[in-house]
């Protein structure tokens, strides 16, 4: 009885909630304006980028540094089959073949690099988006002799509804995971790595599967995002920003829930675009105050602070009941 | 003598005249990720602000570069003191367990970075700039080179062996080997651990602006060129070994002498083949050469 109770009200709540956000997401091209679809079609971008690097790096505890490398694989695959000068491929085809094209690389990478740890494994992600970039930069100097490359014009509104659809398609897989026995291993290898091998969990497969899902949403939404930016050379795809930006999303929203790094992302997209617009002279300054203070003040992220907070008010209003109690 | 010997000891030379001031950076590095446990993302810009510092004094007041040695010096030296004091050591104690606490600082020093390369945006602008110094040829056995690398190599190794003089003979580079080793027997051996941190990374800074200073005389300036060094140092210090310093003094050397090599077949591909070097490495020994 009491179990049905407990998973009923589980889902209702927050589902009704997803509702309610979905529909407003899917209606907004009609009533808001144009400027507004394109900054939650930004905002969108490194919320995918943040839920697929907590997907693998929140519950195994490795922190990936490749998010750029596979976010930047799908801007070149975009460069490459979306010319401006005509299309060579349909657009949803090539968002999955950036996709694809990123997991294999993390198949790859993963095979070969997981059983680093701890430092180890950050240091040797961030080292696979630099080697890319300085590849790349030496391919098209030499082999190719480009100087960057013209993505096609797409219309506005369609790379907002493709991003929202990687977006709940993400979401979706997210929720999936972590609740079913994949997930459990994976938060047992978080926990420990030697115990998670000793009670049967294939270590090395959940590790490389879920760090290949992961860059598979990276590298789409990398496609869609070319389609935005419209010029691409190494140095724009293989930013070493975007290695950097969903892990400081993701602390400062909080990694213990499904809807902190959202919430995070949210917030840290939004600020950095509009200090970009209106400060940008004191942009940097203030945008590297903001995180120093985040990781400082909000090592639980925000999320662990407003249940902390929850929490005090509780504790006040049981005392506060407690004393009227004693009162009567 | 013939003609590719010649060639053979220009790339040698060369690539030890570049060697040495990636060796000062790596060492600067090591002692601040080997003993404080800080992988400095933020280091290469301390490097930035050591050679602006040099630029602003030796063109506006007309302090001769050599001097600003022991200007710069000092000064990133209190700077890096200080904010292992109070960042680091704050960081520190609030981390459940070390992985924690290399993870948060990693990212901390991340934000730094964009403070202090906002800093000296708003001061010396986003222009490169470059002065001339020593700037006349000496000639080693056939080959020319400049007389400004010659000084920044001799000045590299002077302060890298004083620097390990000071760590094997000095009570307190006795107190720093130590922490180094194991924090908490140290501390309970009486050594005050939160002061050998903040020296080591006082020292990790200053050994970066010195690196500015000297390394200003060759080449130009922008508030974005640190992270290149950065992560130069990172490859370096996994070379040597996490931690060692003559690892890193060495391991700066064989990375100079690399880079000139692969400089010498095509210079777009310098930064890449450290990377491709690199990850070799930590795939097939990731303790570094020197690594025990």
């Amino acid at each position: 009885m009491n179990i049905t109770r407990f998973t009923s009200k589980g889902f209702l709540i927050p589902g009704l909630i997803s509702l309610v956000i979905l529909i407003a997401l899917v209606t907004l091209p009609f009533y808001g304006s144009l400027y507004n679809v394109i900054m939650v079609t930004s905002i969108l971008m490194y919320i995918i980028l943040t839920v697929s690097w907590v997907l693998f790096s929140g519950p195994t505890g490795y922190m990936s540094l490749a998010t750029a490398a596979f976010f930047g694989i799908g801007i070149y695959a975009s460069a490459i089959f979306l010319p401006n000068t005509g299309a060579i491929l349909p657009l949803l085809v090539v968002v999955v073949i950036g996709g694809l094209v990123s997991s294999l690389v993390a198949l790859g990478v993963g095979a070969l690099t997981l059983r680093l740890r701890g430092i180890y494994f950050a240091i040797f992600t961030f080292g696979l988006v630099v080697l890319i970039l300085e590849l790349g930069n030496w391919w098209e100097h030499t082999v190719t002799h480009t100087r960057g490359r013209f993505v096609m014009l797409v219309d506005n509104d369609v790379i907002f509804y493709i991003m929202l659809a990687i977006f709940v398609l993400l979401m979706l897989t997210t929720y999936l995971i972590r609740r079913s026995k994949f997930g459990l291993a994976m938060r047992s290898i978080g926990e420990n790595e030697e115990a998670a091998a000793h009670i049967g969990v294939n270590v090395t497969m959940v590790k490389v599967i879920t760090f290949a899902i992961s860059a598979f949403f990276m590298g789409a939404a990398g496609v869609i995002w070319a389609t935005k930016l419209t010029y691409v050379d190494p140095y724009v795809a293989f930013n070493p920003l975007f290695s950097f930006m969903p892990v400081l999303m993701a602390i400062f929203g909080g990694m213990g829930q499904i809807y902190g790094p959202v919430i995070g992302a949210v917030i840290f997209a939004y600020l950095q675009e509009k200090l970009q617009t209106e400060f940008p002279y004191y942009y940097m300054l203030i945008f590297g105050f903001v995180l120093v203070a985040a990781i400082l003040y909000l090592p639980d992220g925000l999320i662990g602070l407003i249940q902390k907070l929850w929490r005090l008010i509780r504790r006040w209003r049981k005392g506060g009941a407690a004393k009227q109690d004693a009162n009567t | 003598m013939p003609e590719s010997i010649v060639t053979i000891m220009d790339v040698a030379i060369g690539g030890l005249l570049l060697g040495g001031i990636y060796a000062l950076i790596a060492m600067g590095l090591s002692l601040q990720y080997g003993v404080a446990r800080v992988l400095n993302i933020s280091h290469g810009e301390f490097i930035m602000l050591g050679a602006f510092s040099t630029f602003t004094l030796y063109t506006v007041v007309g302090i001769n570069p050599l001097i600003c040695l022991a200007i710069v010096g000092p000064i990133a030296f209190i700077i890096g003191f200080l904010l292992q004091r109070t960042l680091f050591t704050q960081l520190r104690t609030s981390a459940p367990n070390p992985g924690a606490f290399e993870a948060s600082s990693l990212l901390a020093t991340f934000g730094l970075m964009y403070v202090i390369q906002g800093i000296a945006l708003q001061i010396w602008g986003a222009d490169y700039r470059a002065y001339t110094y020593l700037n006349f040829g000496v000639d080693l056995g056939g080959a020319i080179f400049s007389a400004n690398k010659l000084v920044i190599l001799g000045f590299a190794i002077g302060i890298g062996v004083a620097f390990y003089i000071f760590l094997a003979r000095t009570h307190m580079g006795k107190g720093i080997r130590s922490a180094a080793q194991d924090p908490t027997t140290a501390s309970l051996m009486g050594v005050n651990i939160n002061r050998v941190l903040a020296l080591c990374f006082g020292f990790g800074a200053a050994m970066a602006g010195l690196a500015g200073v000297l390394y200003s005389m060759r080449i130009p300036l922008n508030p974005a060129m640190g992270l290149q060094y950065t992560l130069i140092a990172i490859i370096i210090i996994v070379l040597g070994g996490l931690g060692s310093i003559p690892g890193a003094f060495i391991g700066g050397l064989i990375l100079g002498i690399i880079g000139e090599i692969v400089t010498y077949i095509d210079p777009s591909l310098s930064l890449a083949a450290y990377y491709f070097i690199f990850m070799l490495l930590l795939l097939v020994r990731p303790k570094g050469i020197f690594g025990k």
